[in-house]
């Protein structure tokens, strides 16, 4: 039975991605929803190099979202009281303090020598801060597997929740590989950041966008930003920054590519971010296959539960043929 | 895999005990000592990537194991019924109704804006399990609910016959699409075992409905459901472990903590069923205690699997390694020096 394709001998250590699935994904986002005549498809770019963490995206975001307070907590997490993304939280700006890579020039804050005691380094540490966003994947888990259509494919290529629509199923939430979306517990609907769908209706760019003082957020035709990124990142690199390198840039990921992608200083990972996610969806093909074949054994169970047992008390046949 | 803290060195699951504070060491949750050491990784103060599901207990587990005894239990019922064993029947028919009804009122319950549940029939998208699940159980809810009540009436046999052979066509891909339900997400303990867990789903609902069978039908007309209860099991405690070998180090969270406990005494539970159910030709109440150990154990599954879900969410080691090393794999496949240009 399939049960047994590719058995395993161990765990098997890092498995390939599932590939994309002709047809049901890929391509231009926004015609793939019908959106035949349609504008150029918007995203930001996120260049940590050069965030401050000042947070007046989170802030300008709220403000013109009317995103509800969510905790005016202290985390002792760095100066990050906000987490990560939520139902409530469309910007998120993380605060990592860590050693400085060896030898490697250009600390963010050139701050002060770590007298906490590292593994015997006592080397300079750094900053890195970054401001976190939904990604509007080509391929948006949430999207797919939303039951209700409230989550829809905007003419920019963005992903939206209609919140006339969403009935609070929760399904969005876990199907996020980037642990974007959230579902609020006072209205029960699922939120998350629209990309500004009713300013980018009207040619103004997003809040956070607007609201960024140096310009680490910045908002544009997908296709502009990322030849800004790839200048970016080879400017970054032939200065002395060999760790600098872009996150969700390019198609060829597990997400089909993301409206919105970063440039980073350290592995995606110290920053909360997945190192290499892929949409769930990717292998529903196979998830669908394998519950018929399952659901045609329970068929098959019953009909050996019934073979060879005889007829009960009223005879009759073993009745082959009338069970899924 | 860079060993230098990174803000790894300050990853502290909040609020639980039990690992370094570094996010390695060879201690798991609840301090039990792992066969293996915990793979080193960095991850952001030891935050969760993905969002741990909203889905609520029992609610949801609930959901998941009524459909499965209804699913399982329609396809009995039109086997007795066709065989000539109308007590059996009868009580796989009201297995069935009074299982999807208890299965749907949950699903209903955990929503955020119950008043919406029909919202999810808006639309039809294969790409959802929860909208195929939907469209499934508003056609098998019926025919479950009509063969129930004509065969309690005896009102309108042909439709109760017809209605009873529709639910036996439906019901086993009721006992399934759940599966896919928590499959298709990011959650590392459901996803990674999508190609096993219908198969377990499949074996929990068949070993529920045997068992069920098994406790209600008089004993002349119980051997079909003996039988299918000790299938069932069997298929459930294999697809199991295959599901299991497949996760490796990844199904930490089917053998720690409460999922863990949960699971384990699920496993007890079946086959101590199994075993008695295979036994219990002649004893009417070594049937009945076979048949209430499955429906339990079927039921405790479904908890732990959900749960199992829930605790790989919630720890970021069990999304990051994994996707580090395809990552780390790929990369040594290009043979590149420096970190790349994109990741």
């Amino acid at each position: 039975m399939s049960l047994s394709e590719q058995a395993p001998e161990q765990a098997p250590p890092a498995p390939a991605a599932p590939e994309r699935v002709p047809g049901l994904t890929g391509g231009d986002p926004s015609e793939r929803a019908g959106w035949h005549e349609h504008p150029p498809r918007m995203g930001f770019f996120t260049d940590t190099s050069v965030c401050i963490g000042c947070k007046a995206c989170e802030v300008a975001c709220k403000e013109w979202n009317a995103v509800p307070e969510d905790g005016l907590n202290l985390t002792g997490m760095s100066f990050d009281n906000t987490i990560g993304l939520s139902a409530s939280t469309w910007r998120h700006v993380a605060f990592i303090e860590q050693e400085a890579p060896e030898g490697g020039p250009g600390q963010a804050a050139g701050g002060p020598s770590d007298t906490a005691g590292g593994p015997g380094q006592g080397g300079a540490m750094r900053w890195l801060m970054s401001s976190d966003v939904c990604k509007h994947c080509t391929e948006a888990g949430c999207l797919d597997v939303c039951p209700t259509g409230a989550l829809m494919r905007t003419e920019f290529g963005t992903v939206v929740v209609q919140d006339d629509v969403c009935n609070g199923c929760g399904y969005c939430v876990p199907a996020c590989p980037f642990g974007v979306i959230g579902r609020r517990e006072d209205d029960g609907g699922a939120h998350k950041c629209t990309l500004c769908y009713d300013r980018l209706g009207v040619g103004m760019e997003p809040a956070c966008a607007k609201a960024c003082p140096t310009d680490s957020i910045q908002f544009g035709p997908l296709d502009e930003l990322r030849e800004r990124a790839q200048a970016r990142v080879a400017g970054l690199r032939e200065s002395g920054r060999p760790d600098a390198r872009l996150y969700l840039e390019g198609d060829d990921n597990g997400v089909g590519g993301a409206a919105a992608f970063f440039l980073l200083l350290d592995e995606p990972e110290v920053y909360g971010l997945p190192p290499d996610p892929v949409v769930p969806t990717r292998s529903l093909p196979r998830m669908w296959k394998h519950a018929g074949l399952a659901a045609a054994g329970v068929g098959a169970m019953v009909l050996a539960a019934f073979a060879g047992v005889g007829a009960g008390a009223r005879s009759g046949g073993i009745g082959v043929g009338r069970r899924g | 895999m860079s060993a230098v803290p990174g803000s790894g060195r300050h990853a502290r699951p909040s609020g639980r005990g039990g690992r370094d504070p570094s996010g390695r060491g060879g201690r798991g949750r609840d301090g039990e000592r792992l066969m293996v050491p915990r793979a080193e990784f960095r991850s952001y103060y030891g935050r969760p990537v993905i969002k741990e599901p909203v889905w609520k207990e029992p609610d949801v587990p609930g959901y998941l194991f009524f459909g499965g005894l209804a699913g399982a239990s329609s396809a009995l019922a039109a086997g007795a019924q066709l065989t000539g064993r109308p007590a059996l029947a009868r009580a796989a028919k009201l297995a069935a109704l009074g299982g999807i009804s208890l299965s749907t009122v949950a699903l209903i319950n955990d929503l955020g804006r119950p008043a919406r549940f029909h919202h999810m029939l808006r639309v039809f998208k294969v790409s959802s399990p929860m909208s195929v699940g939907s469209w499934l159980l508003s056609l098998y809810g019926p025919a479950a609910g009509a063969a129930a009540m004509s065969d309690l009436t005896g009102i309108l046999p042909p439709v109760g016959a017809a209605a009873t052979a529709g639910a036996a066509l439906l019901g086993p891909a009721v006992t399934t699409y759940t599966a896919v339900l928590l499959c298709d997400t990011a959650v590392p303990a459901w996803h990674e075992g999508h190609r096993e867990m219908p198969y377990v789903f499949a074996g929990s609902a068949a070993s529920a409905a045997g068992g069920f069978g098994l406790l209600t039908a008089p004993a002349r007309e119980a051997a079909p459901a003996r039988r299918l209860a000790v299938i069932g099991a069997a298929v459930e405690l294999t697809a199991k472990r295959l599901l299991e070998r497949r996760l490796g180090d990844q199904a930490e969270p089917y053998h720690n903590g409460r999922s863990g406990a949960l699971l384990r005494a699920g496993e007890v539970l079946t086959a101590g069923g199994l075993a008695g159910a295979a036994l219990s030709r002649r004893s009417r109440l070594l049937a009945a205690a076979s048949g209430t150990a499955l429906l339990a154990a079927s039921a405790l599954t479904r908890f732990g699997i959900f749960e199992a879900g829930r605790a790989s969410a919630r720890d970021p080691i069990y999304t990051v390694v994994p996707q580090r090393e395809r990552r780390n794999a790929a990369a040594d496949g290009q043979g590149s020096g420096s970190p790349p240009l994109r990741v």
